[in-house]
């Protein structure tokens, strides 16, 4: 048994939770959601035994380091602190609807790493710049915050679509139409993911075949919705609108506590590596981006009450950021034909 | 004294200063200038954005200080509004909660608590006076500034808090965002960034300045007295290694073996392994003997070929195509050519079948030297004796007098953020009333935030409350 099928198993493991979670919400079947629950702990436990047999791979190699080195064992990393959290929050908040919203992006990280074919699995040796603890220190904590920011988005997409489904609440037709325009792009950024990226179809067929899947979710959110009676029982059993705002900052809090010291070990640890503690490169920039945008979060919510729906697409956007951050600016366009950038041992 | 025109505008500058909404535009207006930064490649050669996005498009990304834009004045004017406004907000509302956070005695009101969202209520079949010590017990354990209040109809309320100073928290946060920025231009200002390479065995004392501002002399010279390079199996590369010894007035004053993640640092001096490369072989040295082995390479005239062979010095070489032979007779380290200087050559002789030996010389530093002589065949001798490889190590050089301040902005950030966060000033009033069958204990609570871990905090303490009384609760 390696790790790496260990970890293969583990993704089919995660996305049964991730179908039970939903069958259960949108089938009113308890016991589906209750076994949905554990198959997550099953997950996180053959994750965690992943990571550590990863571990004990590498020694055995010997070129032994910590799994946190390269995307493939982040991605692993960043589906566990989801899997993680959310269990706690299931078990705070005693509400098996959120799984349906949370246990998908678990499962989309590991699919990413597992069967994606931009990602490769191999145990590579560990070049001079990463060998330092404080980068041990800033993985995981970066992850921390990540996961965090998963959860609270999650939660945002909860919300907004629990307003849609709110019928007679006095809403401007605008308002629903914006929050059916964001739903719309979490559908299709949900489905190039899945087909661009895990299986490694071109752009082209790959923002098709999310655009035939967002149109497909429509449908059957459309036609299920037609009926009043289906609207209360989908939403009656999310959390209150409150709670789940309260929870979006709750997490959002927590993860910003996290993404801080994250920015602050990568700083220390640059600082050892190559001599400056900030160089303001993209990957850099991009995690203080998502700071600003996250500060700007927590800064309209406690001085100026901003709640509700601004909150909601707040932490959207700070979670479109964290995803800029760990895997777009690996896609920004760079004059890199020629630049002999001093950093060469990145 | 100045009119009222000017007050008012005093005051309404210091009311911008002091805004919310001041704050939520600089940190977006960073974010997005930001995120420009990271998708126009920062700090390349002219020549590389010319040809990206033509001269007039240079021009104007140079206009807009967008090249180098995290250094331009317009970024760091926003940063410094970011400063401001910290210091303005921060400034004005400590000055209203300092009374609150540093008044002596707290004044509970009981009304105010029996008003809050936050209460919890148990009944248990205990006399009242036994939920009244256990109240006692309880509270005093984990609360601060006990006080007993008389309340309406002979019943007392006693109240408490704790973690008072968790209101400064986020002032300390938002002193760490000062703090760091003023250690950033610290660092700018007083400090330095540069890099040098040094071959194995070569020491100098002046490195190459990043910003392209020029060279800087250390106040020490840097020898690099030898580099190693191990790779993995696969070749990706293991470690860079440098042996590096400082040196003043001649005299070794540190040493210390440098890799990547463990610089030295000296005196505020900072040198890290960077990079290193490979130099070309070193030329033989002026006064050294003859190579034991020689490479022969003989082009012949009349068909075009280049042919290679090895010898010593005494050596007769038989010569291709039937060209003759060639004796390598001496090696001069300093020959001379019509009075020029050749360096180190080796004079040898030439004979072609049924002719005048031809006598030559053959420097090692100039391989045409003989096309000169446009014979039948042009010979060029070189050294065959295998030089070892040798290395220049690069070394990223800096002073940054305002890393500390950085590191201690970090440290305060984090522990403000936790207090922030994590803990709030709880403030609660017990009241124990008497019921037909026991008592009652009713446990308010009033926070300034995380009102959830005051809701727990709250309903935790009524159970302990009613368990210390000795009994189980009955809700």
């Amino acid at each position: 048994m390696t790790s790496s099928l260990l970890l293969s198993v583990t993704t089919f493991i995660y996305g049964l939770a991730a179908v039970l979670y939903i069958a259960g919400w949108v089938f009113r079947r308890p016991l589906a959601a209750r076994l949905g629950t554990w198959s997550v702990w099953a997950a996180v436990a053959g994750n965690a035994a992943g990571f550590i047999l990863r571990w004990i791979e590498s020694y055995r190699m010997g070129i032994g380091h910590a799994p946190l080195s390269n995307l493939y064992e982040s991605l692993v990393f960043f589906a566990w602190t989801i899997g993680v959290s959310h269990l706690v929050i299931e078990h705070r908040y005693r509400n098996r609807v959120i799984g349906a919203f949370t246990l998908p992006l678990a499962f989309l990280a590991m699919a990413y790493a597992s069967l994606s074919p931009y990602v490769s699995d191999r145990i590579q040796p560990l070049i001079p710049a990463l060998k330092s603890n404080w980068l041990i220190a800033h993985v995981i904590t970066c992850f921390i915050g990540y996961a965090a920011f998963a959860v609270g988005f999650g939660l945002s997409i909860m919300y907004l679509l629990s307003k849609i489904a709110a019928a007679a609440d006095g809403r401007s037709g605008q308002r629903r139409a914006a929050d059916v325009l964001v739903l719309q792009f979490f559908l299709v950024g949900l489905g190039l993911i899945l087909f661009r990226f895990i299986l490694g179809w071109s752009f082209g067929a790959g923002l098709a075949g999310a655009v035939a899947m967002a149109a497909v979710v429509d449908l059957a959110a459309w036609l299920l919705g037609r009926q009043q009676r289906v609207r209360d029982e989908l939403f009656t059993r999310f959390p209150e609108p409150s709670l789940m705002d309260l929870l979006t900052h709750q997490t959002v809090m927590f993860g910003f506590v996290f993404l801080s010291a994250g920015i602050i070990t990568g700083a220390i640890w640059a600082n050892s590596a190559w001599g400056r503690y900030w160089g303001w490169d993209p990957k850099e920039t991009w995690s203080l981006i998502t700071w600003f945008v996250y500060a700007t979060l927590l800064h309209a919510r406690l001085m100026r009450g901003w709640q509700g729906r601004r909150i909601a697409y707040l932490s959207i956007l700070g979670f479109i950021a964290v995803l800029f951050t760990y895997f777009g600016v690996n896609l920004l366009p760079g004059l890199h034909s020629y630049g002999a950038m001093a950093q060469q041992l990145r | 004294m100045a009119g009222g025109a000017s007050l008012v505008i005093v005051k309404r500058l210091f009311d911008f200063f002091a805004s919310v909404r001041l704050t939520v535009g600089v940190l977006l207006s960073l974010a997005v200038t930001s995120i420009i930064g990271t998708v126009i490649p920062q700090n390349e050669a002219p020549a590389n954005y010319v040809r990206a996005f033509g001269l007039q498009g240079y021009r104007l990304l140079e206009a807009l200080d967008l090249v180098d834009m995290y250094h331009a004045w317009w970024f760091q004017l926003l940063l410094l509004l970011l400063v401001l406004n910290i210091v303005v907000c921060s400034v004005e509302r400590l000055r209203a909660t300092w009374p609150i956070i540093f008044a002596r005695k707290p004044r509970y009101r009981l009304e105010r608590f029996e008003k809050s969202a936050i209460q919890a209520e148990l009944s248990a079949d205990v006399p009242p006076e036994a939920l009244r010590q256990a109240v006692q017990s309880v509270l005093g354990r984990r609360f601060k500034r006990l006080a007993t209040l008389p309340a309406a109809d002979g019943r007392e309320a006693v109240c408490a808090e704790r973690w008072r100073l968790s209101r400064l928290g986020v002032y300390v946060v938002h002193l760490s965002v000062v703090l760091l920025v003023a250690g950033a231009m610290i660092g700018g200002l007083f400090g330095f960034e540069g890099y040098v390479n040094i071959p194995e065995g070569d020491a100098t004392d002046t490195v190459v300045l990043r910003d392209g501002s020029g060279t800087r002399r250390l106040p020490f010279a840097i020898r690099c007295n030898d580099f190693s390079l191990s790779f993995y199996p696969n070749g990706a590369p293991k470690e860079y290694r440098s042996s590096l010894s400082l040196l003043r007035g001649g005299r070794v004053i540190h040493e210390k073996e440098i890799i990547v993640n463990d610089p030295l640092r000296f005196e505020g001096i900072n040198i890290f392994q960077s990079s290193y490369g490979k130099l070309p072989p070193p030329l033989p040295a002026e006064g050294a003997g003859p190579p034991e082995r020689l490479a022969v390479h003989v082009l012949s005239n009349h068909s075009g070929r280049t042919y290679h062979q090895e010898g010593a010095i005494g050596d007769q070489l038989d010569l291709p195509e039937g060209l003759g032979t060639l004796r390598l007779d001496a090696y001069r380290p300093a020959a001379e050519f019509m009075g020029q200087p050749l360096g180190p050559a080796v004079e040898a002789t030439l004979v072609h079948p049924g002719q005048e030996p031809i006598k030559l010389t053959l420097p090692l530093r100039f391989a045409a030297f003989d096309k000169m002589r446009r014979g039948r065949v042009a010979i060029a001798v070189a050294s065959a004796v295998p030089m070892p490889e040798r290395y220049y190590t690069g070394l990223q050089v800096t002073r940054d007098p305002g890393v500390r301040v950085v590191y201690v902005a970090f440290a305060v950030m984090i522990i403000g953020c936790l207090v922030t966060f994590f803990m709030s000033h709880q403030q609660l009033c017990v009241v124990v009333r008497p019921r037909r069958r026991g008592s009652a204990v009713a446990v308010y609570g009033v926070t300034n935030r995380n009102k959830m871990a005051m809701h727990r905090q709250v309903e935790l303490l009524a159970r302990r409350i009613v368990a210390a009384a000795g009994q189980t609760a009955r809700a």
